[in-house]
């Protein structure tokens, strides 16, 4: 019998990150933008001063719209930089819903990891939708939440997309995860 | 009340277990104004997190492992080969892992707009590279020793060497994106980044060696340095090195 090897544990990803992880190869469109079901999907990150953050990166991971993880035609994974006053984007499509370990189903999400300067390692929390007031009602994460921490999850119609903004820290801080 | 019987746990990020620092670690100043401060829900393993991406060998061209060879000209500085293996928590190679890394050029420059350390950009080196792992889960990197070079966070704050590494693992919670640093830096005990991990043998999990074997002669200095993903929960035992 042998141990457990010693993970190797998390570090920032600094101020620079732009020159390795923003780079061509990671999109921010999932989705074209003709695709007639193409949303916008778009936020601020904010400090606990309520000061953009300018230099962090966004990655977000989700199901098809069939609700199904990693398919040939639909990679399910973006990064958007947050260079303009901490400004991020993705345009995709709203994925369908995935099943609970325990039964039922999960309403449609996306999973959002944050990393910037600061962070010494990266942050993790969940984009739901707003027009699935249904599967929202019985979503096991979201139905366990205080109505607060509930509503920081849930991205706002605004314009042609859908709005989500990310406060790392402060009174109107979003819910985190630990996965 | 329903709701309260379906409350999902939450955890105290400072007293969580595991290798990675916590958010919350003042002697690095800029974590004061981003940790967050709210306790963590904890979400139990679904499809969504036991899934991530995954990259094929068109994501990657040969030039993208060696950063001495991205330009007409040859970088200035030391040549280093950075190599190592991608492995579980089990110990087994992790095969077909997307690694992507980047660092500062020998004088300690970033090529970044936002970087004002004064010491000269090299119009050779971008600084930047990506591979995939081979069947035994090898990564390797020709590159530049990358400079120390002094930062804001306290007066004469100098930050070790060190080159930023991107890993996906299996599954978005094995996503690690951490920092390798070189043998002996005398810089160590006082960089709050590298000390912000309270474990020692984690922390040593950060440090490469230098390795005779991966040295090519008249070329360049070798470097080994493993990653292991998965399992960054688990409290580290006392003494439980694989080396």
């Amino acid at each position: 019998m042998t141990d457990a090897l010693v993970a190797t544990p998390s570090q920032t990803v600094g101020p620079y990150v732009s020159i390795g992880l923003l780079r061509e190869l990671v999109p921010t469109a999932l989705a074209a933008a003709d695709d007639p079901a193409a949303i916008r999907v778009y936020g601020r990150l904010f400090d606990g001063a309520g000061e953009p953050v300018p230099d962090g990166m966004i990655e977000i991971w989700q199901a098809d719209r069939d609700g199904r993880y990693g398919t040939e035609a639909f990679s399910g994974f973006g990064r958007s930089g947050t260079e303009d006053a901490g400004r991020f984007e993705f345009v995709t499509v709203k994925p369908g819903r995935v099943p609970w370990p325990d039964g039922g189903l999960q309403a449609p999400h996306l999973a959002v990891g944050i990393f910037a300067r600061g962070l010494l390692k990266r942050v993790v929390t969940r984009l739901y939708f707003p027009d699935e007031i249904e599967a929202n009602g019985e979503d096991p994460v979201l139905t366990a939440l205080s109505p607060a921490q509930r509503g920081s999850l849930v991205a706002v119609p605004e314009g042609d997309g859908l709005r989500f903004d990310i406060h790392l820290q402060g009174p109107s801080q979003t819910t985190f995860f630990a996965v | 009340m329903r709701l309260d019987e379906r409350r999902l746990t939450e955890v105290d990020d400072a007293t969580r277990a595991g290798v990675d620092p916590p958010f919350d670690h003042p002697e690095y100043v800029a974590t004061r104004l981003r940790a967050p401060k709210q306790p963590l829900v904890i979400l139990p393993g679904t499809e969504t997190e036991l899934t991530g991406p995954a990259y094929g060998e068109s994501a990657v061209e040969a030039t993208d492992a060696d950063l001495t060879r991205q330009h007409d000209g040859e970088p200035v500085g030391q040549r280093i080969v950075v190599e190592g293996r991608v492995l579980g928590s089990d110990g087994k190679p992790l095969r077909g892992q997307l690694v992507e890394i980047w660092q500062a050029n020998a004088g300690g420059r970033y090529r970044h707009a936002v970087d004002t350390h004064d010491a000269p950009l090299d119009p050779s080196f971008s600084g930047a590279g990506r591979c995939l792992t081979d069947d035994d889960g090898r990564y390797r990197f020709v590159t530049i020793r990358p400079g120390i070079y002094p930062w804001g966070n306290h007066p004469n704050a100098w930050r070790p060497a060190h080159i930023h590494f991107s890993l996906f693992g299996r599954a978005f919670t094995e996503r690690l994106v951490t920092q390798m640093y070189f043998p002996d830096d005398p810089l160590f005990p006082f960089d709050p980044i590298f000390n912000s991990v309270r474990d020692e043998a984690a922390r040593e999990r950060l440090v490469s060696r230098f390795d005779i074997e991966l040295t090519e002669p008249d070329r360049a200095l070798g470097f080994r340095w493993d990653i292991v993903l998965g399992g960054r929960e688990a409290t580290p035992l006392e003494g439980a090195h694989d080396d």
